[in-house]
């Protein structure tokens, strides 16, 4: 189910599905264009559908990116080894909530999807990661696979191509750290989620040691329409190397906070006042934190900007996950750069040591800070540690951590200062007695 | 160890879902699964699995202290997780926390004496727009306000707590 009303401003493409009655059947998911795709993929070589993919310039939802097609084409061929085709739906990023609806409304689709990748590469397993919070959706998608096998989908011999092709769920256990694409692949194995040494990518050495095409649950979720449609009506949905839509997370202090399916390269502020209904009680936008936790802050002058990868990179943030945190006049930035860091640390995994040092003491820093005991050079030293950080870390948490930090310093430097100056109001410094 | 028939064939089927010699990737979902029967993660649990999945118990261990799902105390029947990251954070996912904390008389990962109900202040649960949210046990729970939430912990203690998701 949807847990917030629609928009009319929709482009409804991989959600297309979600508002009928009985979604996750696999009579549902026939009747409504189900499973043609992987019928007319099965006739194509890799080189085409490949080709297809990059002239959709869909690009990975989970966050970086990535053009989809050239990830696929760089799993090598005729190794000897097997393959696989792993689905992260270890959504965690703080923000963001479009893969549990797409495996509760539509698994399917996203099954479909893995098929796909499943064909191109040849590859004969496939497993679902799904964080450990998500256990209803295991649920869901177990049925729907099981559903798939019985009607030959799933497999020896799918679709009567010869081919086998079998999808397993797996479950994390709570850690933001697996969502990372190797320490996934960790976790997978039944190791702690730690990040690996990259390169070799996983696309050469991924799970089990093996070639992997590895991909968010949004981005297989949306191939099975690229190939029914074709590559160039997709990409024609977005901008140029934007293609398609994506589900936009909207959170904060908007009038109705959703999950809306909007093509690349939306404006935010038409997302904010149009689809979301403006802000909420009348007041003023602050900032904007546009693609999860890990996304440097846009102050209100900055919003102006359409949403997608390029435009956001460009704005010196990014589009990330698509977790769209919407701020007003009233937010503490100094409380929300705190939370921010407190969760950071958290999750570290405590691999290497900029970010395992780094985080806590930016989070001991702020949380000095936010309750009344910073300092002057305390803003300083916040920007110093994040850009210490930046760059220096195994995996992208580091960064993650860095980048946000880095910006509300920046950006909002006058909250810290202010918060300093209260501070100093509410705790007289007592004069120094000359003896 | 026996298990419920359900959670005995669950783990066969995980323990034939990996690639040949690569049991230890069931470590994992037996212990989550395993601590959803349970209760929580007990030694014997610990045992049983390294067992099954061929491996030391010390790498069934360095697994647990990993996850934070993954407990090795008892938790409460009800496990009351309540998100205070940024999403509900703004829209005043802390007060609720605070406010579950001094009804319930509870601290962060702290159960109640007749072990009926467990807290804990949890990241984000994939929830954010429907914010602010709680998750029972494995329940989602939107819109939570702490009127909302009392409204809860009085059905959790008379029983009438139903198992859907609203």
């Amino acid at each position: 189910m949807r847990y917030n009303e629609p928009s009319p401003l929709e482009v409804r493409v991989i959600s297309q599905r979600f508002d009928l009655p009985d979604s996750t059947s696999i009579e549902t998911y026939l009747a409504n264009d189900g499973y043609l795709a992987i019928k007319k993929v099965l006739e194509m070589t890799p080189e085409a559908i490949i080709d297809e993919l990059k002239t959709s310039s869909l690009r990975g939802r989970g966050g970086a990116g990535f053009p989809t097609g050239l990830k696929w084409s760089f799993v090598p061929r005729n190794t000897g080894k097997p393959t696989y085709i792993i689905c992260n739906s270890d959504e965690s990023e703080p923000g963001t909530c479009k893969d549990r609806l797409l495996m509760e409304n539509d698994p399917h689709q996203l099954i479909e999807g893995m098929l796909i990748a499943g064909w191109t590469i040849k590859s004969n397993k496939g497993y679902i990661f799904i964080r450990g919070e998500y256990r209803y959706l295991i649920d869901i998608v177990d049925r729907a696979v099981a559903e798939a096998y019985d009607r030959g989908y799933l497999g020896k011999n799918v679709f009567g191509s010869g081919w086998d092709f079998d999808v397993y769920t797996h479950t994390g256990a709570g850690a933001y750290e697996c969502g990372e694409e190797s320490a996934l692949l960790e976790s997978l194995e039944g190791k702690r989620g730690i990040p690996r040494l990259k390169p070799p990518f996983p696309a050469v050495v991924g799970a089990f040691q093996s070639p992997t095409i590895l991909n968010n649950c949004e981005t297989f979720s949306a191939v099975p329409v690229i190939f029914r449609n074709g590559g160039s009506w997709y990409a024609s949905l977005g901008t140029p190397k934007n293609g398609g839509t994506r589900l936009m997370c909207v959170s904060g202090h908007v009038n109705r906070p959703g999950v809306y399916e909007l093509p690349m390269g939306f404006p935010l502020m038409r997302l904010i006042n149009e689809v979301c209904g403006g802000m909420r009680n009348g007041k003023k936008l602050k900032a904007v934190i546009p693609g999860g936790s890990s996304s440097p802050v846009l102050k209100a002058d900055e919003c102006d900007i359409p949403l997608d990868f390029d435009s956001l990179a460009k704005a010196k943030s990014m589009a990330g996950s698509g977790g769209l945190v919407i701020l007003d006049e009233d937010t503490d930035i100094v409380a929300v750069a705190l939370r921010t860091m407190k969760f950071y640390a958290h999750e570290s995994c405590g691999w290497c040591i900029p970010c395992r040092e780094g985080t806590n003491w930016l989070k001991r820093t702020l949380t000095r800070f936010h309750e009344g005991g910073g300092t002057e050079q305390d803003i300083d030293l916040i920007g110093e540690l994040a850009a210490n950080m930046l760059g220096r870390t195994f995996c992208a948490l580091g960064d993650a951590a860095a980048m946000p930090t880095a910006a509300f310093v920046a950006k909002f430097r006058d909250e810290f200062e202010a918060r300093l100056q209260q501070s100093r109001a509410a705790v007289p410094v007592p004069e120094l007695a000359v003896v | 160890m026996t298990f419920s028939p359900s959670l005995e064939a669950r783990f066969q089927k995980l323990l034939s879902s990996y690639p040949p010699g690569r049991t230890r990737s069931a470590v994992v979902p037996m212990l989550l699964y395993g601590q959803d029967e349970l209760g929580y993660v007990s030694q014997e649990l610990v045992e049983e699995v390294a067992r099954r999945c061929g491996v030391t118990t010390l790498q069934v261990d360095e697994v647990i202290g990993y996850y934070s799902m993954l407990h090795r105390k008892r938790l409460g029947k009800y496990h009351v997780q309540v998100c205070t990251n940024i999403a509900c954070q703004v829209v005043g996912g802390e007060d609720l926390y605070e406010h579950a904390s001094r009804t319930l008389q509870l601290g962060n990962k702290d159960t109640t004496e007749d072990g009926l109900i467990s807290l804990e202040e949890v990241e984000c649960m994939g929830a954010c727009s429907w914010a602010p949210a709680i998750q029972i046990n494995y329940d989602f729970h939107h819109y939570v306000t702490p009127e909302r939430f009392d409204r809860l912990i009085q059905a959790l203690r008379d029983g009438t707590y139903g198992q859907k998701a609203s």
